[in-house]
């Protein structure tokens, strides 16, 4: 056993315990012009891609093997809309591989599908690797997110019909099996969030959303948490927060009454210059409290990927493998803090959600 | 794909499963467990309202009782007093009515004695009389036959009435 495949081997399984199968892949990928690029590397982690990449096999040789669950590319372009698997890049991200569909030219160059204008054959990248001589095709395809949250979804589906069952079943509505693991969460939801916040009166109108959210946000937390589903950060994405702080926002917006809107533009019980110079900042306020949600729960969720791929990272960088229990000690920290923020982070939004209904459907009290 | 512009594909797909998912737990989930909730809850406070009532009546029972036991007592207790006192009254009547005949038997035994007294009197008197008249007539007849004799006739007369 040479030094190097040792230490190539202790490394696996150094990712092993504490991150993902497809990290080192990643890192090697990384690694192929050379030099090894953090940067390159945590992004591809981070950001989404349109395949669930679980492993690679005998990597740098010539029968490297990408194990990688396809997903279906669905872009809709002037010759309408063109379906293909994402396996048809072949793992290539790097623009190398021209996937032709519909009389059209698609190239995946880091994890973002170009159409080659018409006549061009292949991508040219400026210095900064973006393309010069390709568009970006409306794309709704099932990205290893958009796949994670339907697995999401399914559990959920799974988890709440069998409680909500339970309780149909047993005669004098005592939870039993997944109902006992699941009722104190829900209770946990009515009596900590929704009613304190919103109100004894008004919640229960709220209390779908809200428990909605919260479990869906949660259970996408703890999912990009799990290494073998290797870069699962639909919570960790700014679409997924962005869409889930403007419901809020809609729903703020439609149930304000007139006691939520005389406060925003014409604050009662200040003077008059106080209340023509409140009227921009409270207008304002109503647009940053969504973007709040949606930048919380989008930053506190990346950011914990980035750290826990940033420490492991460290030993490539450091090119040293005593770098290692060093970084696996504070990956290992980092981890388990973001068990907890999974948590938090799904609290924090439901509860502000809450809090902004509440403040919308406040009655007057002057 | 950029990490802070959101991706069209994903927002479309999240808007799209959020609200499917919304959908299908509002009407298969959270409905029926909330509403199993709340009314368990509904349950467990009527229990313990209706078990706080229950109490009140065992206590209001057992005042009940404790009230109905005081009142027996006390009866009993007069009851025993009345009985007690007509226990006195009739023996005091019976002594009186008992000391009362007595009375009146001795008063008619008395009474008869003194009719008896007198009417014996009364014979004897009588009887003193027809003795003084006999011997009257036997003296006036022996002092007119002898002086003497008639004398001694008194003297025995007068025997014969002591020996009498």
């Amino acid at each position: 056993m040479t030094l190097s495949t040792f230490k190539r081997l202790l490394f696996t399984i150094l990712c092993l315990s504490v991150y993902s199968f497809g990290f080192a892949s990643d890192a090697k990928a990384s690694e192929k012009d050379g030099e090894f690029n953090a940067k390159d590397m945590i992004m591809h982690h981070v950001k989404d891609a349109y395949g669930m990449h679980i492993l690679t096999l005998n990597e740098g040789k010539a029968d490297e093997k990408h194990i990688t669950i396809p997903l279906p590319v669905i872009l809709y372009t002037d010759n309408g809309f063109t379906t293909f698997m994402s396996s048809e890049f072949h793992h290539d991200y790097h623009g190398e591989v021209v996937v032709e569909k519909n009389g059209n030219r698609f190239v995946n160059v880091h994890e973002k599908i170009y159409q080659l204008n018409d006549g061009e054959t292949q991508v040219q990248l400026d210095e900064e690797g973006h393309p010069t001589n390709a568009s970006v095709p409306l794309d709704i395809s099932v990205t290893r997110n958009v796949f994670m949250m339907w697995v999401s979804v399914i559990v959920l589906l799974l988890l709440f019909f069998s409680a909500a069952r339970r309780y149909k079943k047993s005669e004098n509505n005592v939870p039993s099996g997944v109902a006992s693991f699941v009722e104190p969460l829900i209770v946990f939801v009515r009596d900590e969030i929704a009613k304190p916040m919103i109100g004894e009166h008004k919640y229960k109108k709220y209390m779908p959303y809200l428990l909605t959210v919260f479990f869906f946000i949660w259970l996408n937390n703890i999912f990009g948490l799990i290494p073998i589903l290797n870069g699962a950060n639909l919570s960790g994405n700014i679409a997924f927060t962005m869409v889930l702080a403007i419901f809020t926002f809609i729903i703020t917006t439609v149930s304000g009454n007139k006691n939520y809107w005389k406060h925003i533009f014409w604050m009662p019980g200040v003077p008059v210059p106080m209340k023509i110079f409140l009227m921009p900042i409270e207008i304002i306020g109503i647009f940053t409290k969504p973007i709040s949600l949606m930048i919380r729960l989008f930053a506190n969720i990346t950011a914990g990927h980035i750290i826990i791929l940033a420490l492991m990272s460290l030993i490539f960088i450091f090119k040293s493998v005593a770098v290692a229990p060093v970084s696996v000690a504070f990956a290992l920290f980092i981890g388990i803090i973001e068990i907890v923020v999974t948590a938090i982070q799904a609290y924090i939004f439901t509860v502000l959600s809450a809090l902004y209904f509440g403040m919308a459907t406040e009655e007057a009290h002057h | 794909m950029d990490l802070i512009k959101p991706g069209f594909g994903l927002v479309f797909w999240t808007v799209v499963t959020f609200i499917i998912l919304l959908i299908l737990l509002r009407k298969f989930a959270w409905k029926p467990i909330l509403g199993a909730v709340s009314e368990r809850e509904e349950g467990i406070k009527e229990a313990l309202a209706s078990a706080e009532n229950a109490r009140k009546e065992m206590e209001n029972l057992k005042a009940d009782n404790e009230r109905i036991l005081q009142e027996a007592r006390t009866e009993r207790e007069s009851m025993l007093k009345e009985a007690r006192e007509i226990k006195e009254k009739t023996i005091a009547r019976a002594e009186t009515e008992a000391q009362e005949r007595a009375n009146k038997i001795i008063e008619k035994a008395q009474a008869a004695i003194e009719s008896e007294k007198k009417a014996a009197m009364a014979e004897l008197k009588n009887h003193v009389a027809d003795l003084s008249i006999e011997i009257a007539e036997k003296v006036v007849r022996a002092e007119l036959s002898n002086k003497d004799r008639q004398l001694g006739l008194v003297e025995d007369m007068l025997d014969e009435t002591k020996l009498n």
